[in-house]
């Protein structure tokens, strides 16, 4: 296709920003977050213990001791990068594979691992944790997004709603109508396409003939950046400026993240040997986000191979304790699940409850 | 009291929960300022406000989903889809999305939304918008159908569905909008979910229906009655769940059954109620329990409307092929 002028001009606004290069050099100080040592570290062990979640996930699911699994190795700096801009009272709208953001808004992992084996504990959010379920219909979540959002603002609460999907994603109607709602209600919305190059074996040029996500957000008439989203630095900086934007009365903002996954699609059969090139994947481990923050850390003096290991290790036992709390959970009756189906319940489900209560007690 | 329309009914409903509850809130488009395409929100933003009573870009999908999320902020949504026919455009926002969130959370959330949209045939709309879609509502777990045929009817199921916990699917038949006037309590009340009335007594056949059938079906039933013939009507109100100790009361009475629906064969949900009725009370029949529908076709073009819904005479025909059978 023949760019025209005016297509090109758009493009030119939605340049990447970045601020750590892939030898963890800072290359845009202006831009530098003011992150404690402490914060900075706490950054890199999320990443590392994240890491080292998604191996453990993968052999486990292989193992046949968790179910439903979408790996999130080379996505872990867009992920928690963008988490960590959050505060406490802001709404997490996740996409299936967006467990590491809600777990570290306060989802323990086992129940990250109960929903994953497809157990309703995994859905029973605790107390004041902003979360919802991961959301399988892709879209769905960018317009209940609109909605929280709304709520919040009407509520004249401090805080946001932010959301995930993936590139693909970014063709769905509901993202269209999710982002231009709150951008005409105005709302404290953060809407994050993790474009990490793929929807299963369709590359993003299949889905679109532009040239960036970002530039999705000029349909709405809101804000869009497009970030390198292996870049831990980037990312939080992008979405502490959004979330101040939605603060502000300012409204929603579309973040791209640009970002790619190491593993398959799901661990449900996928082989992305049948749609990717190894020269591509090692091309992105080259961009890796945990080796450009180790160097960067390093370089300051705050990271050692001694400290990694201790969250290896950290890692490794939280995940094994989950496992087992996980395989505590009681098993579930088909009474539980007519109990959940409303505040009262319908004549229909009564009358089944009796049935199945009967079946049960014998 | 006073004498009200249907639809005077349903903004009296809306009004009164606007004022009773602070976190009712009701959208859709062209339901602010405009009052609504039938006029059911009149009154109401100025009455309220933008801040309670608010149009919506056009997206049915958008709507949904923003009752679904406003829901988690402690809202309760009354919105609006302005016919049935667009409720293609939402179906995930209500059928997966919020009439399953309170079982996927474990009990955790819950919402406590209000989907209203007119519906009906007879008068002559543009395509989509008459079709009879109760059925794929009905057949969803998690949601409640409730369909008014009269005023009094109408606002006190509104308050209830307005109150209910749980997404409820309110639909309005655009034919008994303004078709006729009743007494309705300018106080509130509330009218259960799931509880069907009989609006005739009778003692030879049960006729069961919903919507503007329940007004063709007691037509029918004084056609009958010049016959010979006594008919119960039920109106069943709530189409989804069905109230079955009403249904099999009557049809352990009158030993004889017709269902009666404006949608098609395939669709609606008479079906549900004859197999309700065979399972639980065929040693009670005489006859078996015959469906009244219009055809299994796409909703008619306007103008062939007359021969393709059913009415009165169809009611009659079916209910004396069951006395006679």
């Amino acid at each position: 296709m023949e760019k025209t002028k005016e297509l090109q001009k758009i493009e030119d606004q939605f340049k990447t920003f970045q601020i750590l290069d892939e030898k963890g050099k800072v290359v845009n100080e202006k831009a530098m977050p003011k992150l404690s040592d402490e914060e900075l570290k706490e950054l890199m062990t999320r990443m590392v213990y994240t890491r080292i979640w998604d191996q453990r996930a993968i052999s486990l699911n292989r193992q046949g001791r968790l179910g439903f699994y979408a790996p999130v190795a080379g996505q872990e700096a867009s992920m928690i990068g963008s988490q960590f801009a959050l505060e406490k009272q802001d709404w997490i709208l996740p996409g299936y594979r967006d467990i590491p953001q809600i777990h570290y808004h306060g989802v323990p992992l086992d129940q990250a691992f109960l929903w994953s084996r497809g157990h309703f504990g995994g859905g029973q959010m605790p107390e004041g944790v902003r979360v919802m379920m991961p959301q399988i219909i892709i879209g769905a979540q960018i317009t209940q997004t609109a909605g929280v959002a709304m709520g919040l603002k009407k509520n004249k609460e401090d805080a946001v709603a932010i959301t995930y999907t993936g590139d693909g994603g970014a063709s769905q109607g509901d993202f269209y109508e999710g982002m231009n709602f709150a951008g005409a209600f105005n709302s404290p919305a953060i809407f994050v396409v993790q474009n990490n190059r793929f929807a299963i074996s369709v590359p993003v040029e299949k889905q679109s003939a532009a040239k960036t996500i970002a530039q999705k957000a000029v349909a709405a008439g809101i804000h869009g950046v497009q970030v390198d989203g292996m870049d831990i630095l980037a990312v939080y900086v992008a979405t502490k400026e959004a979330r101040e934007r939605g603060l502000k009365d300012n409204g929603p903002t579309l973040i791209e993240a640009l970002t790619y996954r190491y593993g398959p699609h799901t661990m449900a059969g996928d082989d992305p040997t049948r749609y990717r090139t190894s020269e591509e994947d090692s091309e992105w481990e080259k961009k890796d986000p945990l080796v450009r923050f180790r160097k960067f850390l390093e370089d300051k003096n705050l990271w050692t191979e001694e400290e990694e290991d201790k969250i290896v290790e950290q890692a490794k036992e939280d995940i094994k304790a989950a496992i087992k709390k996980a395989d505590g959970a009681p098993k579930q009756k088909v009474s539980d699940l007519i109990e959940n189906m409303g505040e009262e319940l319908p004549a229909n489900l009564q009358e089944q409850l009796e049935e199945y209560k009967a079946k049960e007690s014998k | 009291m006073a004498q009200m329309t249907m639809i005077q009914a349903i903004t009296d409903g809306m009004r009164n929960e606007l004022k009773n509850d602070e976190k009712v809130l009701v959208f859709g488009e062209d339901v602010g300022q405009n009052g609504g395409v039938f006029r059911a929100t009149e009154g109401l933003q100025k009455e309220f406000g933008e801040d309670r009573v608010f149009d919506t870009p056009l997206a049915e999908s958008g709507i949904g989903g923003l009752a679904s999320g406003l829901s988690v902020t402690g809202y309760r949504s009354v919105m609006e889809i302005q016919f049935f026919g667009f409720v293609f455009e939402t179906f995930d926002a209500i059928a997966a999305q919020m009439a399953r969130v309170r079982y996927r959370s474990g009990g955790t959330y819950n919402a406590p939304v209000t989907i209203r949209s007119p519906f009906g045939g007879g008068v002559k709309t543009p395509e989509l918008h008459a079709d009879s879609l109760e059925g794929l509502m009905a057949q969803t777990p998690g949601l409640k159908v409730v369909i008014p045929s009269s005023p009094y009817d109408a606002k006190g199921l509104l308050i209830s569905a307005i109150r209910d916990n749980d997404p409820v699917v309110f639909l309005e038949h655009m034919k008994l909008y303004r078709s006729f006037r009743e007494e309705v309590p300018e106080e509130e009340y509330t009218l259960p979910l799931g509880k069907a009335e009989v609006k005739r007594e009778g003692s030879d056949v049960t006729i069961i229906t919903y919507g503007a059938m329940v007004h063709a079906s007691l037509k029918a039933a004084e056609a009958l009655e010049k016959d010979g013939h006594s008919a119960e009507v039920i109106d069943l109100r709530t189409v989804s769940p069905l109230d079955i100790e009403t249904i099999i009361e009557s049809v352990e009475k009158t030993n004889r059954a017709i269902v009666v629906q404006e949608a098609q064969k395939q669709a609606g949900i008479a079906a549900n109620v004859v197999a309700e009725i065979n399972e639980r009370a065929i040693l009670s029949l005489e006859a078996p329990v015959l469906r009244v529908t219009a055809p299994d076709t796409i909703f008619p073009f306007a103008s062939a409307e007359d021969v393709w819904l059913p009415n009165h005479k169809d009611i009659v025909a079916k209910a004396k092929q069951v006395i006679e059978f």
